[in-house]
């Protein structure tokens, strides 16, 4: 369970996050919506620790990660995985090895890791890419690549940060086929930020709606567009309106 | 006229918080040496990329400057300085263009020549894995960036910049007993080596200016490091950090010569 309690973050006096309260159940397929600069990614960022807060609380399974040391935050980590916007690939290293790099640290054999590597890259369809480098991969294989990568060590958690972002609508639909399907088959909870109303609407039970810093909206999708507030309802249907 | 008089506050806390991060940063990464065995492919690679992979840069920039050396030497004794040349003083044109060699401008233009190459390339290659979240990606898969990629730059730039310096002092000696013969013609090869050895300090000079390599290896390596791991602000951002990282380095070698040659001449 990932529990977020009166979450403050600021970054050069602007603030970012105003006292976010979100509790995540074991099993859900969360999606984070809004605006660009709404701080959606930020928000993320805070539940694998990458980011510490101003104020706030954050708890993984009970347990409070804000000021954890290095060595308690690995031992969090093994647990919680990341998906990056552009991939975050290692340049210098293939395919193979950037699906082996969450793997080193259990200290397996190096066989068994190529094998869980493998197997990982056979969940998202990119057998046979084991030896090609990152730059010779697509923008969505890149993501695939991202997600063989965070799921090779069979997380408890994986969140993903806008997985569809710069991806053509048949590749979008892929990979939100295989998010969906790494949510049943792996029985994760996945936390989603995005802000394509398609990734919502194929893979997430439950919608957070973040603007200007505070939660709008958390409830269900089917609910949502009976929601009163007016940027969500824009933001659904797409008509942003130049200020 | 606030502005006027706030700028230089502003200066002054910007360069006290730089100094500071930067020292938090060098403690960090010294405090990770003693995972030096689980990051040691890591460390191997650097010390090629740094060492083995520069040595063409350095036999050419050390054996025209020994030349240059050698030049200018020659010149000095061929003008008339009202130094009385004999075969006896003669035999000085190798020890001044030794000397300079061996503890100044071997370590010197080697240093200047990696800030180039090394100090641009590795703050480019953090600065780039910073704005494209390859660090927080290692971050989030349990591994010390600092003890992944800090340290073992360090560390191969201190290591193998000795090593460099011995290269460049050796061909830039050969430079300036080329250049010196062929410019000053009573000048021969003996007596340019006997020269050099007239003194009998060669040998500390020497050591004195590979001191001065290990300083500069580690000043260079850790300014660039320091620079490409904040870089922020996307592909602008990682140019300003390595632009930023030449110059910084090119300053605090020049700082660190001084120092140094006060010190332990």
């Amino acid at each position: 369970m990932i529990k977020i309690k009166e979450l403050y973050k600021s970054f050069e006096n602007k603030e970012v996050l105003k006292g976010i309260n979100i509790d995540i159940k074991d099993g859900e397929c969360v999606c984070i919506i809004g605006k660009s600069g709404t701080g959606k990614s930020i928000l993320l960022k805070h539940m694998i620790g990458l980011v510490k807060p101003d104020i706030g609380e954050i708890s993984i399974n009970n347990k409070i990660i804000n000021n954890l040391s290095f060595k308690e935050l690995q031992k969090i980590r093994t647990k919680i995985s990341i998906v990056f916007q552009s991939g975050a690939l290692f340049d210098d290293q293939s395919v193979i090895d950037n699906v082996c790099m969450p793997l080193i640290k259990y200290k397996y054999n190096k066989k068994k890791n190529i094998e869980l590597a493998k197997e990982a890259l056979r969940e998202v369809d990119l057998e046979g890419c084991d030896n090609m480098m990152p730059s010779e991969l697509s923008g969505g294989m890149k993501k695939r690549v991202g997600i063989a990568r965070a799921i090779s060590p069979h997380p408890d958690y994986i969140l993903y940060d806008e997985p569809t972002t710069g991806l053509d609508p048949l590749m979008t639909e892929s990979i939100n086929k295989l998010i969906k399907k790494i949510h049943r088959e792996e029985n994760l909870t996945s936390i989603i930020v995005t802000h394509e109303m398609k990734t919502v609407y194929s893979v997430a039970s439950r919608v957070i709606f973040l603007d200007e810093g505070h939660i709008k909206y958390d409830g269900l999708v089917e609910n949502m567009k009976d929601s009163t507030d007016k940027t969500l309802l824009q933001f659904i249907a797409g008509s942003g309106t130049l200020h | 006229m606030k502005n006027f008089f706030n700028y230089p506050i502003f200066l002054i806390m910007s360069l006290t918080e730089n100094l500071g991060k930067y020292f938090l940063l060098v403690f960090l990464s010294i405090k990770t040496i003693n995972q030096w065995r689980d990051n040691l492919t890591n460390i191997l690679n650097q010390m090629i990329s740094i060492g083995i992979k520069s040595v063409p840069i350095v036999i050419f920039t050390s054996l025209f400057s020994g030349m240059v050396a050698g030049v200018q030497a020659a010149y000095q004794f061929d003008v008339d300085t009202g130094f009385p040349v004999t075969a006896e003083t003669i035999r000085y044109l190798g020890s001044v263009v030794g000397t300079s060699v061996v503890l100044e401008l071997g370590p010197m233009i080697t240093a200047l020549v990696m800030t180039g190459k090394i100090g641009a390339t590795i703050s480019a290659e953090i600065g780039t894995m910073r704005v494209t979240e390859q660090i927080d990606a290692l971050e989030a898969l349990s591994y010390n960036p600092i003890a992944y990629l800090v340290m073992p730059r360090i560390l191969a730039a201190t290591l193998m910049f000795p090593f460099l310096v011995i290269i460049a002092d050796f061909f830039g000696i050969v430079g300036g007993l080329v250049a010196s013969t062929a410019s000053y013609e009573p000048l021969t090869v003996s007596m340019f080596f006997e020269g050099i050895s007239i003194y009998g300090r060669i040998e500390i000079d020497s050591i004195l200016g590979l001191i001065k390599a290990l300083f500069f290896g580690f000043s260079i390596a850790s300014i660039a490091c320091y620079k490409g791991f904040y870089a922020t602000g996307g592909a602008s951002g990682v140019g300003k950090a390595t632009t930023s990282t030449v110059v910084v380095s090119c300053i605090a070698i020049v700082i660190l010569d001084y120092i140094l040659a006060a010190l332990l001449l």
